[in-house]
């Protein structure tokens, strides 16, 4: 398999033109505003509890702090995400390299795997760089590790499956606008299915809070490690870039 | 080297190529034309394993390009039409990536690549950004990215199309020097172009092959008779029966009069030189006999006889 010399080729990508450099930015200064207002926020908190000591029990760092940030950084992704994966494909074919590319002695898998690290390494340097945050929560606080790990591989696991569903449709389209819309559709309704599971109830309102990408983020932002949500997050990247192949091998066919 | 048989295409309802059969020794230049439409890119890019055939067989290099594709593809340079890069990616890494996916190793790299720009004339733009690269420099990247690997087939589509007279010299004699050590064949609209390059032709109009084989076979093929231009004072009539009467002369054309002075276009078998008897002829008749020479027969002349007697054929048909 020939996946890290396509892994290199995008990273370079990435870094030579200014996409990299943006999408870090912008996502560390929305970021940074986020942790800005929640512990701002927990800072006048915790002095009003200073007088009430029942609520003062009640109050830590990783309910107060991290979990609103986990849930706040996971709508940015949404945002954010498929604007990353959108070039992936529809550049490639776009521009007519995808003609070199697949005519290459690499397997169209190595190449789907090496585009998809790629986007996966970028995003995890844009985690990385949050880890910040908590490090200046620890400065003033007591923080519960855990909670903090689980939270962050949460992210991770939710952030590969953004990037499998946006290389995908990166794959549909030669058109990167249309690739970047059809990724945030379906990511937006697979956060939003689970909203009407307590209007159907019953097994098919089961299956739609199942389904909800967010419903399962949640359980990993609480300290819960949970296989049923590892599974969820992983049996969904490996849908995602099945069919991405599919569509891969379609277009030769269709020439 | 490359062995192509009964090749046929359907893009939906339209028929791109059809029964498509030729050869390629080792070590050859073979040029591909056709007009626009007719098929060559289609061919080039199954060749080059970008996409499968609707039915029919090719093999390069001894692997059938669908069935072994990852052997054929690592034995081919391939160059497609409109020469695509990364346009955000500087020269060297861009090549040392293709080298790199083509299997060069680790060490070999460096070496290859550094050998590839000197040949190609791109050193001096290494670093710079492919996307700044005036369409000459592109276009030998782009044939840089072909022959980094030191491939045994070279597949390329159009390589001097947009390139400047002088560019188009350096890439006619960078592909010429790849003869021997590579099998090549090449698309192209330019046929003085084929003539310089390519020991053999194939021409492909409408998605079938319409002539193929060694140029010089093809212009006795297409055109039996040798051809001559004289221009001689005398009567033109007198000048003309004289003329016709040289055994081996098929016929003789009057193009112009010009103060007595005619010029004729002669046609003999091939077999006969018929120079000598002309001066002979006039001679005894006291004709002045102002230029006599050869006109040679191009590709073109045959191109443009082949094609278009596809289309009389076609119209007489109908």
């Amino acid at each position: 398999m020939k996946v890290w010399p396509i892994f290199k080729k995008e990273m370079r990508l990435y870094f030579t033109s200014p996409v990299a450099y943006v999408v870090l930015t912008i996502f560390l200064v929305i970021a940074g505003w986020f942790f800005y207002n929640i512990f701002a926020f927990f800072t006048l908190a915790s002095m009003q509890s200073a007088m009430n000591p029942a609520m003062a029990r009640e109050m830590n760092v990783t309910d107060s702090v991290m979990r609103p940030l986990v849930s706040n950084i996971s709508v940015i992704l949404l945002l954010l995400m498929p604007l990353v994966t959108m070039r992936l494909f529809s550049e490639e074919r776009r521009s007519g390299t995808i003609e070199l590319l697949l005519t290459y002695p690499v397997r169209d898998g190595a190449v789907l795997v090496g585009k998809y690290l790629a986007a996966l390494a970028l995003y995890a340097l844009m985690l990385a760089l949050t880890l910040l945050y908590p490090g200046i929560v620890v400065y003033f606080a007591r923080l519960e590790w855990g909670p903090l790990v689980t939270g962050y591989v949460g992210l991770l696991l939710m952030g590969g499956t953004f990037i499998a569903v946006g290389v995908f449709a990166s794959s549909l389209t030669e058109n990167q606008i249309v690739a970047s819309i059809t990724t945030f559709g379906i990511l937006l309704i697979l956060w939003v299915i689970g909203w009407s599971a307590d209007y159907v109830g019953g097994v098919w309102g089961k299956v739609l809070q199942h389904l909800s990408l967010i419903e399962h983020n949640d359980n990993f932002a609480k300290g819960v490690l949970d296989t049923k949500d590892v599974i969820y997050y992983l049996n969904f990247i490996a849908l995602a870039l099945f069919l991405t192949l599919r569509s891969l091998e379609a277009r030769r066919w269709k020439g | 080297m490359i062995e192509v048989q009964k090749l046929t295409k359907h893009y939906g309802p339209v028929t791109a190529i059809r029964d498509v059969s030729f050869s390629v020794a080792p070590g050859e230049i073979v040029g591909f034309l056709g007009p626009n439409g007719a098929g060559k890119t289609t061919a080039m890019r199954i060749l080059a394993c970008f996409m499968p055939a609707t039915s029919g067989a090719a093999r390069v290099a001894g692997y059938d390009v669908f069935r072994q594709s990852m052997e054929v593809r690592r034995r081919i340079g391939y160059l497609p039409e409109n020469v695509p890069l990364y346009t955000d990616m500087r020269v060297a890494p861009y090549l040392d990536f293709v080298a790199e996916v083509k299997g060069v190793g680790r060490g070999e790299r460096r070496r290859r690549v550094a050998e590839v720009m000197e040949r190609c004339l791109i050193t001096e733009v290494q670093g710079r950004l492919i996307g700044t690269l005036s369409k000459g420099y592109r276009q030998r990247v782009g044939l840089a990215q072909a022959i980094v690997s030191d491939p045994e087939v070279l597949i390329l589509d159009e390589p001097t199309i947009g390139l400047d007279p002088r560019q188009i010299t350096e890439i006619r004699s960078l592909i010429k020097s790849l003869a021997g050590r590579h099998t090549v064949i090449l698309s192209t609209h330019i046929l003085p172009e084929v003539s310089m390059v390519c020991g053999g032709v194939v021409i492909i109009n409408k998605g079938s092959i319409v002539a193929q084989g060694p140029i010089d076979t093809l212009v006795q093929q297409f055109f039996p008779t040798a051809r001559l231009e004289v221009e001689i004072v005398g009567p033109p009539a007198a000048v003309r029966h004289g003329i016709r009467g040289i055994p081996g002369v098929v016929s003789v054309e009057e193009l112009t009069v010009t103060n007595g002075a005619g010029r004729y276009v002669v046609e003999s078998s091939r077999e006969r030189d018929v120079r000598g008897e002309i001066f002979q002829v006039a001679a005894q008749q006291q004709w002045k006999l102002l230029e006599l020479r050869r006109v040679g027969t191009t590709l073109e002349e045959v191109f443009i006889r082949v094609v278009a007697g596809e289309q009389t054929a076609e119209e007489g048909g109908a």
